[in-house]
């Protein structure tokens, strides 16, 4: 019967670029600066990885197909490197093929890396997507945005509750305005302003009813991790080993779109975090459950995220985020480190961007934005969009919590 | 008997009061200000003669099963395609058969419409069809400050034809074809090319109008005051009521040309008139209708008791009353692409169109038909080969399931302003079909700040996109809201 993943892959180093409109660099060299770091951290040499997992989305507009782009960056000595790409979990699915091939015992020491390099397609937002919808799709689907898909979230969500609109973008406002305030300590943030409540709700509409500052940054940048066994990383001289806790995966089969469901909550990631708690041991994340990086890609996101993650109760997420609940001073601090929000968003590192804070929070490395004391963190990926997606979950902590 | 077994119409909701044409434009030609009353019917941007032709088609059917159709013929000057057959994309909007039917395009001339109807009434007449649906459609491209720019409007219009359940007996026809060319739009040219009004009005809506009237009433022996109503189109209002005076048509007696409130719809228009004129025809009324163009086809109908029994529709009189004045005329100008509007990068997205992809999936994306599983009575769309429903999940156990017309639930939706559109924000949301299914779908017709959740929509078949490059026109539906009290 299969156990779980839980504790049997530690993570030694971690490196994450900055994030933001890397105007001079292209995704080779943000590989690079993460790279580096993720080495230097984990203390090994390049020749002691065994093998690489790649995540990346737009291969349209970014890297191009195939693994290949992380192998000339980082010039690996012929490994094996496998790409990954699975929307926004994409990052997350390259930590996971790492962590599983560790866990498989296949190899001691494996590398996942991330990259999106999407400023240069010449306009903002998401690169356009009605080609990668398949040749189908694109001869009927909705001709609609990353924004759009979500902001239809916010209306299913206030008629199922009966709440009034304002309400609910008054929420979402707090969603931001938090995430502005902890972007604002983090030095490899994108966006490090902090903003008003008024800002928020005043800004220009991007589709209704979210307006500019309910969308997360739209940003280059990269992230990688290197995994091995809990016993290799004691070897290695590791004092606070870090291990995965737990790692899960789930995608919507349809049903939200045309089956049943109210579009007030995400199928995807209600089931993938209740199976992630069971792996990794936990029984009350509002409780256990001590910082958070979420998908917000936009703030209503956000805000029904802490409904399925199990943490606020299911219409109650409005009344917590209000609260000051998921602040950094609150008791669940989410997006610590600014979220996609303002962290940015280049897709294929975000999940992998996502760890690297959890990493540094639990090691104690985080700074002006440290949290005190932190057992679990817990990330989370939403790919696609509120009726059609790929929800990533992984909980990292320390190996003897 | 032959005749016309049921009849429907479409106007588009959208108006352009003349008057707004002549303060935009009138500094560039004066002589516009001479007919600025009234408005204009005006198609939405998605909206084309084919789409527009579905949505007459659709009114038209309505209490008439589709696949009974043996036939299908389109009448428009405004084809999307040259060579692809138009009634092809009708029918296939209508999930018709496509064995042991013969569709046809009917082009060229202002007249095409009654020239169809005549050659399906002979059709029928002669046995070789049963029901065949004609359906007339014209949505013309004019120049800014132009008397074609007042005249013209969108529309469509559509009659069956059959010799069961006749609601209007074919009394017979009388045809003058001569190559008067009072205006023409050569091969590849976007607009019209118009002759002095004058010698239009004189010669050519004046005289053969009247000759072919008269032509058919000494054929048949009937007289012009057997007849309730005369139904013939001409924009030129002095015109349109000397031919009445010419052949001694009382008053009341005249079908309105429908100028004031929708304009001339070119090919549609006889038919739109018609269907305007059956709209409120009693049992026993005789109908005298002309389409004109290089020559005239008149066709004359006598109304039966049966047109009691027809189901409500919208038609063009429901169609007209659905009206929503286009105040903006830079809008008008960018709907018909006069004028170039930055689209954005993101607009220039033009993904080729797959044909084999559109051939296997023809039903789906031109007849909006899902499937139902035959296991659990599930409808769903799209269809992939393993059942949605997750308490089934039973695989290709499925029957065909329409959704054209079903009416459905808004559970979701947005406005959304980054979406490349002409006419943004770009309106889409997931909508819940009445009896199971539900899907995403661009929404038209609309404005966003009437729309809510649980609000009713509509399908409507529209145009989906110009692929300028190639040449290619794609079609898909959209739902339309349906704002109690009728809109904005």
């Amino acid at each position: 019967m299969a156990t779980g993943i839980r504790d049997k892959v530690a993570i030694i180093g971690m490196g994450c670029s900055h994030f933001g409109e890397r105007w001079n660099d292209g995704p080779e060299q943000l590989m690079v600066e993460a790279f580096t770091e993720c080495l230097q951290d984990a203390g090994i040499e390049k020749t002691d990885i065994q093998a690489a997992w790649f995540g990346s989305c737009f291969d349209e507009v970014g890297v191009g197909k195939s693994a290949l782009p992380v192998s000339l960056a980082l010039r690996l000595p012929n490994i094996s490197v496998t790409r990954v790409e699975n929307y926004c979990a994409s990052g997350t699915e390259a930590f996971r093929g790492a962590v599983y091939a560790v866990a498989s015992g296949a190899y001691d020491i494996a590398l996942a890396i991330g990259v999106e390099k999407l400023k240069d397609i010449g306009y903002g937002g998401l690169p356009e997507f009605s080609t990668a919808m398949g040749t189908l799709n694109q001869l009927w689907m909705a001709n609609f945005t990353a924004p759009g898909g979500f902001a239809m979230l916010a209306t299913s969500y206030a008629a199922k509750y009966g709440l009034d609109m304002n309400e609910v973008k008054r929420a979402m406002a707090h969603v931001s305005v938090k995430s502005h305030a902890n972007g604002a300590l983090n030095p490899k943030a994108h966006l490090r302003k902090p903003v008003t409540e008024e800002q928020v709700l005043n800004a220009p509409q991007i589709a209704y009813p979210l307006g500019l500052f309910d969308c997360c940054g739209v940003s280059d940048g990269s992230a990688c991790a290197i995994v091995t066994t809990p016993e290799i990383a004691k070897s290695l001289g590791k004092k606070d080993i870090i291990t995965v806790k737990a790692l899960q995966l789930s995608l919507s089969n349809g049903t939200e779109f045309a089956y049943d469901w109210d579009g007030d909550h995400f199928v995807t990631t209600s089931k993938a975090s209740a199976e992630a708690y069971k792996e990794a041991g936990i029984k009350n994340p509002r409780e256990e459950i001590s910082m958070m990086e979420v998908h917000d890609c936009f703030s209503i996101t956000e805000l029904v995220t802490m409904e399925d993650l199990h943490i606020s109760e299911r219409g109650k997420a409005p009344k917590d985020i209000m609260d000051g609940f998921y602040d950094l001073d609150g008791k669940v601090p989410c997006q610590v480190d600014g979220g996609l929000k303002c962290f940015g968003h280049p897709i294929g590192a975000s999940g992998l961007r996502m760890l690297y804070e959890m990493y540094l929070q639990l090691l104690g490395r985080a700074g002006d934005r440290q949290v005190k004391d932190p057992k679990y963190g817990l990330t989370h990926n939403l790919g696609g969009f509120p009726f059609l997606n790929v929800c990533s979950i992984a909980i990292i902590g320390k190996q003897d919590v | 008997m032959a005749g016309i077994t049921s009849f429907g119409g479409y106007i588009p909701r959208y108006r352009l009061s003349r008057m707004v044409i002549v303060q935009n434009m009138a500094w560039y030609f004066p002589v516009i200000m001479a007919v600025a009353g009234g408005e204009k019917a005006v198609a939405n941007w998605d909206e084309d003669s084919v789409s527009m032709a579905v949505s007459a088609a659709y009114d038209c059917m309505v209490g008439h099963d589709r696949k009974e159709l043996d036939a299908l013929y389109f009448a428009s000057t405004t084809m999307p395609f040259v060579d692809r057959l138009n009634a092809g994309i009708v029918a296939s909007a209508l999930n018709m058969r496509e064995n042991g039917v013969s569709n046809a395009d009917f082009a060229s001339c202002m007249k095409a419409g009654t020239t169809a109807m005549i050659s399906a009434l002979d059709s029928v007449k002669a046995g070789t069809r049963k029901n065949v649906l004609v359906a007339a459609s014209d949505q013309r491209r004019t120049k800014m400050a132009t008397m074609f720019e007042m005249f013209y409007g969108d529309g469509a219009a559509a009659v069956l034809i059959g010799n069961k359940d006749v609601v209007a007996d074919y009394l017979g026809s009388y045809s003058i074809n001569c190559d008067f060319v009072d205006h023409y739009r050569g091969q590849a040219k976007e607009f019209d090319y118009g002759y002095e009004e004058r010698w239009v009005r004189d010669i050519g809506y004046g005289k053969v109008i009247p000759e072919a009237i008269s032509g058919f009433l000494a054929q048949s022996g009937l007289k012009i005051g057997d007849f309730a109503k005369v139904i013939y189109p001409c924009y030129f209002g002095g015109t349109h009521k000397a031919i009445a005076a010419k052949l001694g048509i009382e008053k009341g007696k005249v079908q309105n040309n429908l100028h004031a409130i929708c304009g001339d719809t070119g090919t549609a228009h006889p038919l739109v008139m018609l269907v305007a004129a059956l709209e409120e025809a009693n049992p026993g009324d005789r109908l005298l209708v002309a389409g004109f163009g290089q020559g005239c086809d008149v066709l004359a109908f006598e109304v039966t008791e049966k047109i009691r029994d027809m189901k409500p529709r919208t038609g063009i009189k429901g169609s007209l009353a659905k009206r929503v004045e286009l105040t903006n005329y830079q809008k008008f100008t960018k709907f018909r692409n006069l004028i170039t509007a930055d689209l954005g990068i993101r607009g220039e997205a033009n993904p080729n169109t797959s044909l084999t992809v559109l051939w296997r999936n023809r039903k789906m994306l031109l007849g909006l038909v899902g499937v139902r599983c035959k296991k659990c009575g599930t409808p769903q769309f799209p269809v992939y080969p393993t059942c949605v429903n997750p308490r089934c999940w039973g695989v290709n156990d499925f029957e065909d399931y329409e959704f054209s017309d079903k009416e459905a639930k808004i559970l979701m939706f947005t406005g959304d302003m980054l979406s490349p559109s002409v006419d943004p924000p770009a309106v889409y949301g997931l909508v819940a079909f009445e009896g199971g299914g539900r899907t995403m779908l661009d929404f038209t017709d609309c404005d966003l700040n009437q729309i809510k959740v649980g609000m009713k929509t509509r399908m409507s078949f529209r145009r989906r996109q110009v692929d300028s490059m190639r040449g290619f026109t794609g079609y898909f539906w959209k739902a339309v809201p349906q704002v109690e009290g009728g809109g904005e």
